[in-house]
């Protein structure tokens, strides 16, 4: 991955990535090692973790959940699917379950406006979600925790 | 006319477009499975690139971009030949850097390309990079675009083992290696400076220009930075000629945009349109017109960035097109028309676009870091029923404070377009807000989270004139 640049440094963002697929959020001891590896001081990696939306540097669920609530998606059901994901999961948004199986976010516009409502999940979109479809969708991403599939909290797994 | 395929492709595909008389960018609708690179290759493809690196100079190459009229995507509309000759002939190594960031509220359309044409983009970045002189390729793509991005990663792998990519490409000499580069959420980043940082392994914070990334770029060497669309116009160009190409469009615009539309109409997606299309032909004929059949009630046309269409002649009749957008205020911009009906409040509106742009601003410059958190909160309090008399003459005021070029990059300036439009439109109705204490449409159902942790610590302290 460092060959694919004149400077290491520009692989920050992608071994951020695999940092935090490694270790579910990206603790202090990732940054240290993305940090090592780069010959880069702590804090200039810190600082990338903190400017960057899609690293977390707190604990998340197994599933990332990303509702688009921008417009026009507020005015298309983003709103509704927000309540109705706040009361399934009995948090709100910006929290993260008991079971640590889902933490849910608002985010901003994330390029499927013709599709709402939609969600990112571990960065796997969702498209059309009304709010009938929300019990199933949870009941299959709680499956697939089950069944011990590799989940990728950065997307480097995602499929359509 | 183009009709629509038999199996929708999520982006709208199924819908016809009778404007269009044949997809230069969006091929992917004509022919099935042309992210295919067996498919691809069969349909001609590669074969421009062949063309190009093994029977034309580079500097006929850019001769043809630039008799084309081929336009940036991304935005701006610059002439992209014009750019591309920019790039000094004496200074090695050189980049080409294709932005794939796209984060504009309302804009799909490098979406579908990335994961339903992606062998289009890659043989665009070959010809651009033998044209600007440049051996190695980045495609910044948006983190958000997981799944895209492993598209053009198969693509790319496919590409290197048929030899269209690596050394010496089809015996011409002219060696181009390209490669993918997620970013990790951050709209600023579709700011051509703002991406080199972030690809440099940065904060992606915008540069001061001059020196503009032709003559300084990444890792301060003369780079060209293109929008997908933009390069996945290439091949067709270069296939089939100058004159084919601008026999869509008009002599400004030539060619077409596929543009996004969403919001309350009735066939949201992405349709490609000759530029020069009406507005009113986009959403009545083609989309179909307005859910419920409800009345129009603005139209963001270009992206969160522009200046709002109502429901006028001059307005609806503009030709798509980026100096008929200009004559009338507004901006083509990414090709994202976001249209909202009668039952969409102003302010609510007004308040999610500047809400989006306090989120993403960088943090850089003071206009814009405290003003789009300021114009935030004015609006959240007009539209909570906690409006005050001055209200509209305070958020003129920031307004005032971020335009022009007051902030460093155009973030700051953009956040100002919702304000202007609502004042200039709507001000009735903000007013009806502010006096009688809550929003006529009830508010967003239910009301919109009042945000407290997200971008409290980076925007910090607030003005007594917004407390």
């Amino acid at each position: 991955m460092l060959a694919r640049y004149p400077s290491k440094r520009s692989a920050v963002l992608p071994l951020l990535y695999i940092a935090q697929d490694e270790y579910g959020f990206l603790n202090d001891r990732s940054i240290r090692e993305v940090a090592e590896i780069l010959d880069l001081p702590y804090t200039q990696v810190f600082e990338v973790v903190t400017f960057y939306s899609l690293f977390y540097d707190t604990p998340v669920g197994k599933w990332m959940l990303q509702v688009c609530d921008d417009n026009p998606c507020c005015f298309t059901g983003a709103e509704e699917l927000v309540a109705n994901l706040e009361e399934r999961l009995q948090i709100q948004a910006g929290e993260t379950t008991a079971d640590a199986l889902f933490t849910l976010q608002r985010v901003k516009c994330i390029g499927a406006c013709h599709r709402a409502p939609v969600l990112q999940a571990n960065l796997e979109f969702v498209y059309d979600l009304t709010p009938d479809k929300v019990e199933a969708m949870l009941a299959n991403f709680r499956s697939r925790v089950t069944s011990g599939e590799r989940l990728s909290i950065s997307g480097r797994l995602a499929e359509q | 006319m183009t009709n629509g395929t038999a199996v929708p492709n999520g982006f709208g595909s199924e819908h016809p477009n009778p404007l269009l008389k044949e997809y230069i960018v969006l091929r992917n609708r004509a022919i099935a499975d042309l992210g295919q690179i067996d498919v691809y290759v069969g349909h001609e493809g590669y074969q421009a690139a062949r063309t190009a690196l093994t029977t034309m100079q580079p500097g006929a190459v850019i001769d043809m971009i630039k008799a084309s009229g081929l336009r940036g995507r991304g935005g701006a509309g610059f002439p992209t030949g014009m750019k591309w000759s920019f790039i000094p002939k004496d200074i090695f190594p050189k980049y080409l850097v294709c932005n794939a960031d796209e984060s504009e509220p309302g804009t799909f359309n490098n979406h579908e390309i990335i994961e339903h044409n992606p062998h289009q983009l890659v043989e665009g970045m070959i010809i651009a990079g033998f044209a600007v002189g440049s051996n190695t390729g980045y495609i910044y793509i948006r983190g958000e675009y997981a799944y895209g991005a492993r598209v053009l990663e198969r693509a790319i792998r496919e590409a290197y083992e048929r030899g269209f990519l690596g050394k010496n490409l089809w015996g011409s000499g002219f060696d181009f290696d390209l490669y993918v580069h997620r970013g990790a959420g951050a709209y600023i980043c579709g700011e051509e400076t703002a991406l080199l940082e972030s690809l440099e392994g940065k904060i992606g914070q915008p540069r001061l220009r001059p020196p503009f990334p032709a003559v300084k770029g990444l890792y301060a060497k003369p780079t060209v930075v293109n929008n997908v669309q933009t390069i996945t116009n290439v091949p067709m160009i270069v296939h089939k000629g100058v004159d084919w190409y601008r026999s869509f469009g008009t002599e400004k615009s030539p060619g077409t945009f596929a543009i996004s539309i969403s919001g309350h109409v009735k066939r949201p997606g992405n349709y490609e349109l000759p530029l020069g299309t009406t507005m009113r032909q986009f959403v009545y004929d083609i989309a179909g017109g307005i859910r419920g059949d409800r009345r129009l009630k603005f139209i963001v046309p270009g992206g969160a960035s522009t200046k709002w269409l109502v429901d006028k002649p001059e307005h609806l009749d503009v030709a798509l097109a980026w100096d008929d957008m200009r004559a009338i205020g507004t901006e083509l911009g990414s090709g994202a028309v976001i249209v909202l009906d009668e039952t969409t409040c102003a302010v609510a509106a007004a308040m999610k676009i500047d809400e989006f742009f306090k989120h993403e601003s960088c943090g850089k410059c003071s206009p814009c870091r405290e003003g789009t958190h300021f114009l935030t909160k004015v609006w959240e309090r007009i539209e909570h029923g906690h409006g005050r008399i001055g209200d509209i003459p305070l958020l003129n005021d920031i307004a005032k404070t971020m335009d022009g070029k007051n902030c460093f990059c155009l973030l700051g300036p953009s956040s100002v377009s919702a304000v202007r439009s609502a004042i200039a439109y709507f001000s009735d109705e903000i007013q009806a807000h502010i006096e009688t204490g809550r929003c006529p449409y009830g508010g967003l159902h239910p009301m919109p989270h009042v945000s407290t942790a997200e971008g409290g610590a980076r925007t910090g302290q607030t003005s007594a004139l917004v407390h």
